[in-house]
Parts: C-alpha cells; structure tokens; sequence
C-alpha cells in the first residue's frame, strides 16, 4: 500500500521461490540496488548501502539452491538494519558522530539468526542519534526524507528502516522501539512495524539506550511478512540474560486464520481531543470496520494514558545517562583533542560534547539530574511507582479485552521543523511509550490516509495486547489489515 | 534524600549537572539547556500529583531472577579486533593522557 506501487507479494511466497529455485536471489538483490540507486539520494534511509556483501551472498544463496540445499525459511529475504544493530559488516554509527568510524567485531543475534534463515542484508537504515527522538531529525548525518512526501518526517527514531520499507528499497527492515520507535515511524510511512513484548528478541547486539525498554522488532509490507521475520528472530538467547524462556510457537502462517471472539478494547482516552481529525477519522472507521468483521467493541479506561509521557521521560533518560557513559574516548568512540595542561576529565568532557548531538546531550543531562542525590526519590522512584501503575492498569483492561486498539501517533507525518521544542516532540509519543513501560508487545499497521497540502499521507493504528500474547496481537493485527 | 518538589533550574544547577554528565558546556549554551530542560522537568512534574503511597516501584517489566551459566571455558574476541576501534593504542594497551598528577604516584 505505497505511492500506488501493486503491493508486494507475501514474503513467505517469494522465499519459496527462491528456494524452489523459481526466483534467483541475486536478481532480486539487484532490482532493490537499482530502486536504492535511484531514489535513495532523495529519501536517505540508508547510511550504508551494503551492494557487495549482499551481491556475495545472494549468490552463494543461489548456490545453495543449485546444489539442492535449503537455505531456511526467509530464503532471499532482503532485510535493511537499523544502524544501533551491530553487525562484522561495515560500520555501525548509531547515527552519531561518536560513533562515525565504529566497525563491531561481533554480530547482533538477531543478525546471526537472521543469516541463519537465509536472509541477505542490503545496509544499515538512518535513525535519530542513539535513537533519540521522533523524526529522525537528530541523525547527525541528516534527515531521513518521507517517501510519501518528502517535505516531511518519515518519524522515528527507525525513521530510516520504515522508509525503506515504504520506498520499497528491501522486503523488511529491523527496527528497536524504546518508546514507539518502531510503531511511529511504521505509523507515518504507511507500512507494518511490530514491537514485540520486552525479552520475546534478543537484545545482544542493540546499542542499549533504555535497557529496561528497549526492543527489537521488523518492518514490513504486511502482519504476515512482519510475523515471518519476528519467527526467524525471537527466542532465549544466553547472551541476553533479560531474554524470555516463553515459548515461541512460528506465527506467520497462523496469522491467516482469524479469531473466532475477538474482544476489541477502545480506551475513551484514546479519543483525545490531540488526535488529529483525520486520525480521529481512521480510528472511528476502525472500531466500525471492527464491528463488521464480527469483533465484540469494549469500552474501557486507561486514564494513566497521560502519565506515560512523564513517566517515560524520567525513566528513559536515566538509563540512558548510564548507558551513555560508556563512551567517554578512551576505548572506542570519538576522542577529542586535548590542550596542553587539561587532564582526563577533560577528555572525556569534550569527547562527549563533541561527540554527541544535542538531543543526547539534553538526555543524558536529564537523566543524570533525576538520579542525581536530592531529586532521585521525587523523580525516578516515582516514575517507577507511576510504571507498576501503568502495568497494573493495562492487566485490568486485558481482563475485558484481548486487544487494545488506538491511533499510533496524534497527527499524520508532519513538516521538517515542525517540532523544534524538544517537549513537542515527546508528546507525539503519548500512545507508544506505555508500551514500552509495561514491557507488553505492540503493532501499528496502515488504517487510512489523511489529505494534508494536496498530499495522502498514511494513518496508523496500533494494536497492544498482554505480554507474550505475539499470536492474538499478529492475528487480530491480520484482521484489520483484511478489513 | 528528599522528596520534595525541586524548584526552578539556576545556571549553576546546569553546569553542575552537565559536569556530573562529563559534557563540556560552553556558557553560551547554558541558558538554552536551562530554558529545555526546566520545560521537560514543569511537564515532568505531573507525576507529583500521582498518588503513589505503598505502590512498590517496578524498575523492569519481567519477573526475572538471576541465571546461572555453565562455568565452561570459551574463546574470546581477538585482542585485535577489540583495539582497531580504539582512538589511540600502544602496542597492546589503550593509549590515555596522563592520569596521575606530579608528585601524585601511587
């Protein structure tokens, strides 16, 4: 559903192909290089197109299948990876000065399980720096441009890993969500993106940013596809002691079979006077087309909604201040210039100042204030009082419902600039943050279009389900999707 | 440790934060980060109104303990790999400016 481009195929068709040795990887790596060559100059998703590594590995793929071997379920899938997911391949910035020149000895696991599946990765995708932030505006490398109209944000901070699934530059794209960094951008850019419940994906790998928070998920062109590239990636993993034990049943092909009684909850504060009319629009046809496909709607009551922000705000930033120390110069990382007399300390302060942009710096500066000795017990011990709320508030609702359903963002894409107070900006993220503070899985797909400045511009909706429930979130998700 | 309402962000509150944060601040850029950061700490505050009293603080969303591995022996990452993103290397060793003053051995 992008720019009047026929959709895709399912993605689970095409690696049959591949496998069946009816499609020949390579020529599939080649077709996405040449859509990269001639559009990505304008959009800028990429901050590293990978052309021979995937060309290599397109072919030895090919060859597996010549030879009468399998190269796994996501066989030639072309997946783009956000540039805060290490990989041995070229360079891993974070978008950051600081990191300009990082080349990781080791692969994320969810790069190793990805290989391991056959897919063949095309590059690593722009983000707001350390992916802080909702536009990816922040990208010390520039901005990542909406395929859907250039003037405006694709979000973020996976701003570049949902444009190029929009710009149809890959089949799918990872993406981490600390705070609706997955769903928002999907949201603005009219595709799928699925953050699953915290601990369901390894996090070994993903430059930590809020580790309590963080999560790694996919972009795609459908529930379907993105099912099939979270089956390939979820699971226990030893070197992620906060990875879950829980089963992981696959859930692509499962997400074609609907839910008998699915019990659809719409929070009232989810029709906030904020939303937009067009997203207020696309909820309402929504919860109508809900209705008709034979869902129960269930009023409920989430009032703590509006905390989240605050909550959020606190709770991400100081882990993020001790995250971030980290990088001080010394190691890896940006080391600055020193004048005669100046000492170590000063390293490590004009490392950091140079290094980082200023919305980290504005970060790591709050976190460190609400941790520091006199505010700890009024800001974050509070804030993670205000966190078993939210929980305790999302496990009532779930006993009424299965689903919560909701926009995934206020407003559709909006302008470059248009969000220049940095308190504007986290407030776009009042629907996606108490995910994330709940620990529970997320999806936001496509529910219609707003016209704004002659443009169509794409409206998500997003799902939230109990944690570990991926199967009822995908399966519903599918639903709406069909509706 | 108190749990009172802090009140508005001084400059000298700013340099104090940012030197706990090891960033250099250059004076003309603390009154913008006093004027951010008192605007994200005013809409921040709504949590003082929240009622809280007995709510035991979550500070992660699974109910995980501790897991013990296997005390087994495996390879390490090659020295070389670990130091091609250092900034500066001394045959083996990370290279840092000085750390000890004059007179100031150990």
């Amino acid at each position: 559903m992008s720019h009047g481009a026929p959709a895709p195929q399912p993605l689970a068709k095409i690696c049959a192909d591949v496998r069946e040795g009816r499609v020949k990887a390579l020529d599939r790596v080649n077709s996405f290089l040449a859509v990269i060559a001639a559009k990505d100059g304008e959009i800028h998703a990429f901050n590293e197109v990978h052309a021979d590594a995937a060309r290599a590995r397109a072919e030895a793929i090919d060859a597996t299948v010549q030879r009468g071997g399998n190269p796994g379920p996501l066989a030639g899938a072309v997946i783009a990876v956000k540039d805060n997911i290490v990989m041995r391949e070229g360079k891993t910035t974070c978008s950051s000065r600081m990191l300009a020149n990082y080349r990781s000895p080791f692969n994320a696991t969810v790069i190793e399980r990805l290989e391991a599946a056959g897919a063949i990765f095309i590059g690593k995708t722009n983000l707001d720096e350390f992916a802080m932030g909702s536009s990816t505006e922040n990208s010390a490398f520039g901005p990542t441009r909406n395929p859907w109209d250039t003037t405006r944000v694709p979000g973020g901070s996976s701003g570049g890993s949902a444009a190029a699934v929009a710009a149809r530059f890959c089949d799918a794209a990872l993406g981490s969500d600390t705070g609706g960094s997955i769903r928002q951008p999907a949201a603005l850019c009219g595709c799928v993106g699925f953050k699953p419940t915290y601990g369901r994906v390894s996090r070994y790998g993903l430059v930590a940013f809020g580790s309590s928070l963080d999560q790694i998920g996919p972009f795609a062109h459908s529930v379907e596809d993105a099912a099939l590239v979270y089956d390939a990636i979820a699971g226990r993993d030893e070197l992620d002691s906060t990875s879950a034990d829980a089963a992981c049943a696959p859930l692509a092909a499962k997400t074609r079979e609907p839910l008998a009684k699915l019990r659809v909850g719409v929070p009232r504060e989810y029709r906030s006077d904020a939303n937009s009319p067009a997203v207020a629009e696309v909820l309402e046809k929504s919860i109508a087309a809900a209705r008709a496909f034979g869902a129960e709607i269930v009023d409920i009551d989430l009032p703590l909604t509006d905390i989240g922000i605050s909550t959020y705000y606190v709770i991400a930033p100081a882990e993020a201040s001790s995250n971030l120390a980290r990088y001080d110069g010394i190691r890896y990382g940006h080391r600055a210039k020193l004048e005669p007399g100046e000492d170590l300390e000063d390293l490590y302060s004009k490392s950091r100042a140079e290094g980082f942009g200023p919305e980290v710096q504005r970060r790591i500066m709050l976190g460190t204030y609400v941790l520091s000795s006199g505010y700890y017990d009024a800001y974050y011990k509070r804030a993670l009082q205000a966190r078993r709320l939210i929980k305790d508030e999302f496990d009532r609702a779930f006993a009424k419902c299965d689903v919560v359903l909701g926009p995934t963002s206020p407003v559709p894409a909006f302008p470059f600039g248009g969000k220049k107070d940095p308190l504007s900006m986290y407030l776009c993220d009042v629907y996606t943050v108490n995910t994330n503070i709940a620990g529970i899985p997320g999806i936001s797909i496509n529910g219609g279009f707003a016209e704004e400045g002659g443009r169509r511009l794409p409206v998500g909706i997003q799902l939230q389900a109990p944690a570990f429930a991926e199967e009822t979130l995908l399966r519903a998700a599918a639903m709406f999707e069909r509706a | 440790m108190s749990d009172s309402t802090p009140e508005a962000l001084t400059d000298a509150d700013i340099l104090k934060i940012a030197r706990l944060s090891r960033l250099s601040l250059a004076e003309s850029q603390v009154g913008t980060v006093r004027t951010q950061l008192s605007s994200i700490l005013g809409h921040i505050a709504k949590l003082q109104a929240l009622p809280t009293e007995g709510v035991e603080p979550m500070a992660h969303p699974m109910k995980i303990v501790n897991r013990l591995g296997a005390d087994e022996p495996k390879a390490c990452m090659p020295v070389e790999d670990l130091l091609r993103n250092a900034p500066a290397v001394e045959d083996r060793y990370l290279a840092v400016p000085k750390v000890l003053g004059e007179g100031g051995g150990a």
